[in-house]
């Protein structure tokens, strides 16, 4: 195993991902044997708890911690669920195809052991439409371990069983949402749920259920054959592990690494993206994908951590940064994220529904040189409105994040728009 | 043949085993709707009134139940679409790096724009959220297969080369 590099370095880049019997002469399914012979469901979560494992889908919510609220033991609820969440729409994000396409065998070995953890007998692994490669990878490789006895019934005789199945969806950015997908999931409406209860208690068809991101689950191999603090030393600074991170915009070399957790922003983006491209300068960035709020130059040498990003008002998110440049407006960018939220929202929840298209109307007019003077305050005031707590999910409020930190960061820039009514950006007598 | 009897009768064998078989992973037959609506639209392009009917019947739906869930979806499609389907990205990565270009070059050659068909039925274009090729914007999906980052001519020379 590339030790520095538990995630990816099995990974060939432009080869298919490696086979059942090449990952185990990689030491592969060995963890699972180990636990399934000598370890219990409470040993599992309590080494996650202490690898201080974090969920790489946005939220970063302790993983162990995640699976301490599943009834556990005889008299809990039957069957309960585990729900891979595959489904990466948020724009600027990328990250989980790379583990799915690339080896498939890793998510399901992690899938086996949260999958024991909790004690289900039954996991779907929610996958995107778009991602048809990873779709067709996948089922190869759940047909390789059922024929070896590494899923179905009674696995390698320990008296636990798990069925893997896949879901393909059809589009649709909420369906990425933790319960809005559970709804998709059982077909009904896909809109998220009202919590509590929680999915750990009453979750898929209201029986005990966790959702993972892929990432998330593909870190449990390793943390079961090396130990927490063997994880915990992965990361650079407070988080533990290593991240998959990314990079897109006019950048030399756009694409995902994995890397420490807490490297700098900096690191990032001049080593592994390369720097900027000829002829463009930073601007900004927004360091998890569209959701996650913009931060500039003064940012850089932060840790992409959870707890560095949280604290100037961003998120780490999923880790996959968007780099704005110079030459490109930011009202414009704003705009286009806007409206990839107010076309995707749900439509369950007034602020949301209401909200995000009149946002988008307002920064198409400032955009096209029909901005009004009041439009700045307007657009604040949404902010607010559709910002945490006054939504049943994250979408509107995540939607607000890189337009409320634009408007702190870009101020002069929507000014200057409503002021010249026209975009700096755009050569005279064009229009978008 | 009466309208039902002709509804009942529209799936084949091969679809009807193919729905059975993804039913038979859920608890419930609703879950499988959506699946069931993708494997009758893989063969057929898309979905009539008629199928609809058809596979709420053979699921066990009411069809105003299938149909939210169909129209819900953008990639279940209800209306005839072409023989191939172009999904341009538009998210943020592909719009910067310039998949605006793309669409201009799509109108100008196709004469179609954003949910259209060409006349000659061989291509429908549609907007599509970030397909997760940040990487390799700007990127389009053709029918299934993503391509990317593409240049206008290289996306005119990938037009030329589809089936017709």
């Amino acid at each position: 195993m590339n030790d520095d590099r538990p995630l990816t370095g099995q990974i060939r880049r432009h080869g298919p991902p490696p086979t059942l019997s090449e990952y185990e002469d990689c030491g592969g399914y060995a963890p699972v044997r180990t636990m399934l012979s000598h370890m219990t469901p409470e040993d599992v979560q309590q080494e996650v708890m202490n690898s201080n494992l974090r969920g790489r889908g946005g939220a970063g919510f302790p993983t162990g911690q995640k699976w301490s609220f599943v009834p556990m033991g005889a008299d809990a609820p039957r069957p309960k669920y585990l729900v891979v969440n595959a489904d990466e729409m948020e724009p600027g994000s990328f990250k989980d195809r790379l583990l799915l396409e690339g080896h498939p065998h890793r998510l399901i070995e992690g899938i086996i052991i949260a999958a024991y953890a909790i004690q289900a007998e039954c996991a779907y692994v929610f996958v995107r439409w778009a991602y048809h490669p990873s779709v067709i990878a996948l089922g190869r490789a759940i047909r390789e371990a059922r024929e070896t006895g590494l899923l179905g019934h009674n696995l390698l005789g320990s008296g636990f069983s798990l069925t893997v199945h896949v879901h393909t969806s059809a589009g649709r950015y909420i369906c990425g949402e933790e319960t809005a997908l559970l709804n998709a999931l059982e077909g009904h409406p896909v809109i998220p749920r009202s919590k509590p209860p929680y999915p750990q208690v009453c979750g898929l068809w209201g029986k005990p259920t966790i959702v993972q991101n892929v990432e998330t689950v593909c870190n449990l191999p390793h943390i079961l054959a090396h130990g927490a603090k063997w994880f915990r030393n992965l990361g650079k600074g407070k988080d533990a592990g290593t991240k998959l991170y990314a990079v897109s915009g006019r950048v030399k070399q756009p694409g995902v690494w994995e890397l420490p957790i807490g490297t700098s922003m900096r690191e990032i983006l001049e080593h592994h993206a390369g720097g900027m491209q000829e002829g463009y300068a930073f601007r900004a960035m927004q360091p998890g994908g569209g959701s996650t709020g913009f931060l500039t130059e003064d940012h850089l040498d932060l840790a992409m951590d959870f707890d560095s990003l949280s604290s100037v008002g961003s998120r780490l998110g999923t880790g996959t940064a968007i780099v704005l440049d110079d030459r490109t407006c930011p009202v414009g960018f704003v705009r286009n994220l806007e409206h990839f939220f107010a076309q995707e929202s749900c439509g369950w929840c007034t602020p949301c529904r209401d909200g995000l298209p009149w946002v988008e109307r307002l920064l198409a007019d400032i955009d096209n040189g029909n901005g009004r003077p009041q439009d700045v305050e307007i657009l604040e005031r949404h902010v607010t409105l559709l910002g945490p707590g006054r939504t049943y999910c994250a979408h509107a409020p995540g939607a607000m994040e890189p337009l409320k930190s634009a408007l702190r960061y870009f101020r002069s820039d929507f000014d200057r728009h409503i002021h010249d009514q026209r975009c700096p950006w755009k050569s005279q007598g064009t229009e978008a | 043949m009466s309208r039902d009897e002709k509804i009942r009768s529209m799936l084949t064998e091969e679809e009807k085993g193919m729905i059975d078989e993804e039913l038979s992973h859920y608890p419930t037959t609703r879950a499988g709707g959506i699946e069931a609506l993708k494997i009758v639209q893989r063969r057929r392009g898309w979905i009539s009134d008629d199928l609809l009917l058809a596979v709420a019947h053979h699921v066990g739906m009411a069809p105003a139940e299938l149909d939210r869930s169909a129209t819900f979806y953008n990639l279940i499609f209800r209306r005839p679409i072409g023989r191939h389907v172009v999904l341009v990205c538009d998210s943020v990565s592909c719009w910067l790096m310039g998949a605006d270009r793309l669409r201009d070059r799509l109108r100008h050659r196709l004469g179609v724009g954003a949910g259209e068909t060409t006349a000659d039925g061989r291509f429908t274009v549609l907007p599509n959220v970030c397909l997760g090729a940040c990487d390799r914007a700007p990127a389009v999906m053709i029918d299934e297969t993503l391509h990317g980052p593409l240049t206008e001519d290289e996306l005119d020379r990938l037009l030329d080369s589809q089936m017709p």
